[in-house]
């Protein structure tokens, strides 16, 4: 789950990392009060996705009257906004944050994220900021300094200052910068984060550390323990097709193809798409149904996967092992009728009970196209939608 | 032979008063050796009472002295199920097999180090599959774990996978053109789990009865291109490999909690490259592993 940077920021606040003032709003009256209570005469007026990049997108623009505060606030709320994460469309800005100007002497690297080959928090910082650290990591990667946190220690003062000292930190801010690392680590661990990014974090003049931007990502098996993090959810920011599977417990994902596929079990799943798109077509989602898919469940996918105007036809691929393919198949041409279904479907079933299966289904009188391998049943819905 | 697991086995499972230990349990006890196998459940609340004619032991470590299991197999729900873990790995058991999807990842991290500084102090080491898998099988002596038992057939291939239906679909595979199974393992969905492909692989290798392997994977993570490098100096058997994912965008959580392409290496193409590198057999149709497996024989 992502979170905006507004948030993300109360959240490091709150740990006790140092952010600039700044409040959240959503219109540009407020926006206006907003730099009035900052006071100052530097504003930053950004703009609220979750989406990266949002700076060369023109969403992010320095104000240094009233005026201009209001203008560009103006600009930003409401706009689709398009950088190089939000796909060619763009995402309406719905919120905004005015925060007071920075005295930004450097600009500096740092995240936290989950290490899967050593089993630990790494912790990764870089004198390189400001910038799309991936490009960093690929063209310069000695100027990416990391350090693997065994989380039953905790990031240790020795770590932490290893950290500050690789990333170039400035002379006077390192004490405050080691401060910083533990309570990023400690922020990451304690909110079930899997990705916590402060990009830029700056030094000013008086020598103050500072986080001006922080990214967010957070373990989504850990959220029933994270009410507060639950409450920063922005479903405007999700596709909703994703987040209406997601209530009836099934995993979708929304792609360009315009073949829709339902399958059990998410590596299968991905096969599955891999298929279709070896066969000559481009899948057009990913949906796993998973271990108990009644008939409930199979006709919200068809729904679902329905919505989407792309879609030329629906391969279904299950592998009946506990659950069996007559109960599948009843679904299935359930799903079929209540949906009134127009576009071809080709249905493979494999396992336990296959031939009661297939015979369900054929006795359906629905044009279903039976096959009896992945690549038969990709190779047929993909003629089908020729 | 087979790997982990064989008829001799003894099981403690964790989680067997709970709805889905109750309705895998059955289904463990009618395959194969089942009935001798599965010996021990365990909750406290419940101990001295017994399900499917199964003894309930207040504790792990109970239920090991008590009958003399060595194995233990996991259903508890994600918030309790990295302490039941933990309690298998106290109790000294050999192999403990979490079956659980949805652990919090901070649990599992913690988990891990903890088994880790036990080993390292000295302690007995306690291999653990999963979380978030299918489980393990040897055909015709034990299914430990949720698949579907009669796909299976007893012989001398191995399959090791991430996924659970993609590992029913390789055995599917190859039960229907005459290749049995030594052993197949699910490893699980999860970033932070136990065994992983080289440890799996490792034992296929070391396993007089396993003739080949079918190793699948998929987007996220260094573990595939970890047993590939492995296997290119050390594996003396042929390998047939698949990646799900070549379709999957990047940054996009697939079903699984770990199947999420980070960076460049981790992506479908990158692990299918570096297993071909490595002499593995790939295949981007995952129809053809088995026939292209028998091929290799």
């Amino acid at each position: 789950m992502k979170i905006h940077e507004y948030q993300g920021k109360q959240i490091l606040k709150k740990f006790g990392v140092t952010v600039p003032r700044g409040i959240h709003c959503t219109t540009v009256e407020d926006a206006v009060k907003a730099a009035e209570t900052l006071g100052g005469k530097v504003w930053v007026v950004k703009a609220q996705i979750h989406a990266g990049g949002r700076g060369k997108g023109g969403g992010v623009k320095v104000a240094t009257s009233l005026e201009k505060v209001r203008e560009y606030a103006g600009q930003i709320l409401g706009m689709q906004l398009i950088t190089h994460q939000t796909g060619p469309e763009g995402q309406k800005v719905r919120h905004l944050l005015i925060e007071e100007g920075a005295d930004i002497k450097h600009e500096y690297y740092v995240a936290a994220l989950t290490d899967r080959a050593t089993q630990s928090v790494a912790i990764m910082a870089s004198y390189e900021g400001g910038m799309d650290i991936e490009e960093v990591a690929h063209k310069t990667p000695e100027k990416i300094v990391k350090v693997f946190v065994n989380p039953l220690v905790g990031l240790t003062d020795e770590q932490a200052l290893t950290l500050a000292k690789g990333m170039g930190m400035n002379e006077a801010s390192i004490p405050q910068c080691v401060d910083t690392l533990k309570k990023l680590y400690t922020c990451y661990m304690e909110t079930d984060a899997s990705l916590a990014e402060i990009n830029p974090l700056i030094h000013e003049g008086d020598g103050t550390v500072k986080a001006l931007d922080a990214k967010f990502n957070f373990d989504s098996n850990a959220l029933y323990r994270q009410e507060e993090i639950v409450a920063m959810r922005d479903l405007d920011e999700e596709d909703p097709d994703e987040v209406e599977a997601s209530q009836f417990d099934l995993a979708y994902i929304s792609l360009d193809g315009n073949i829709g596929c339902l399958v059990n079990g998410a590596g299968l799943a991905m096969a599955t798409m891999d298929t279709i798109k070896l066969f000559g077509a481009e899948p057009a989602n990913f949906l796993d149904v998973g271990g108990g898919a009644t008939t409930e469940k199979v006709t919200e996918a068809f729904k679902i996967m329905l919505k989407n105007p792309k879609v030329k036809g629906i391969l279904v691929n299950i592998f009946g092992g506990i659950m069996k393919c007559d109960t599948i198949a009843e679904g299935v041409v359930a799903a079929a009728k209540l949906t009134h279904l127009s576009v071809p479907l080709v249905v493979r079933m494999k396992g336990t009970n296959e031939d009661l299966g297939k015979k369900i289904l054929k006795d359906s009188g629905l044009p279903i196209i039976s096959a009896d391998s992945m690549a038969e049943a990709a190779t047929k819905i993909v003629a089908a939608v020729k | 032979m087979s790997i982990f697991i064989n008829k001799n086995t003894r099981i403690i499972t964790q989680g067997i008063t709970g709805k889905t230990g109750q309705f895998h349990t059955e289904k463990c006890q009618e395959y194969a050796n089942g009935k001798e196998c599965f010996v021990a459940g365990v909750n406290p609340k419940k101990a001295g009472e017994s399900i499917f004619n199964i003894p309930i032991y207040a504790s792990v470590k109970e239920a090991a002295a008590e009958t003399g299991a060595t194995v233990s197999v996991i259903y508890v729900p994600p918030p309790g199920a990295a302490a039941a873990i933990w309690e298998a790995v106290e109790a000294d058991l050999d192999l403990a097999i979490c079956i659980t999807e949805g652990i919090p990842v901070r649990d599992m991290l913690i988990l891990r180090n903890k088994m880790k500084e036990k080993e390292a102090a000295g302690g007995k080491k306690t291999l653990l599959l999963g979380p978030n898998c299918p489980g393990l099988i040897t055909p015709d002596e034990v299914k430990i774990g949720i698949m579907p038992g009669h796909i299976h057939r007893k012989g001398r291939i191995g399959v090791v996978s991430r996924s659970g239906t993609l590992t029913y679909e390789a055995v599917g595979q190859l039960t229907e053109i005459g290749l049995g199974q030594s052993s197949a393992v699910g490893i699980g969905g999860d970033p932070i789990n136990g065994l992983k492909h080289i440890d799996v692989m490792k034992a296929f290798n070391d396993d007089p009865d396993t003739d080949a392997v079918i190793m699948i994977g998929e987007i996220g993570g260094p573990d595939e291109a970890e047993a590939a490098v492995w296997c290119k100096e050390n594996m003396k058997k042929p390998i047939v490999g698949f990646i799900a994912g070549v379709t999957a965008p990047a940054g996009k959580r697939m079903g699984h909690a770990g199947a999420l392409i980070s960076g460049g290496a981790d992506t479908a193409d990158a692990k299918l490259a570096i297993m071909e590198e490595c002499g593995f057999k790939v295949t981007r149709n995952p129809s053809e592993m088995a026939k292209l497996l028998k091929a290799l024989l």
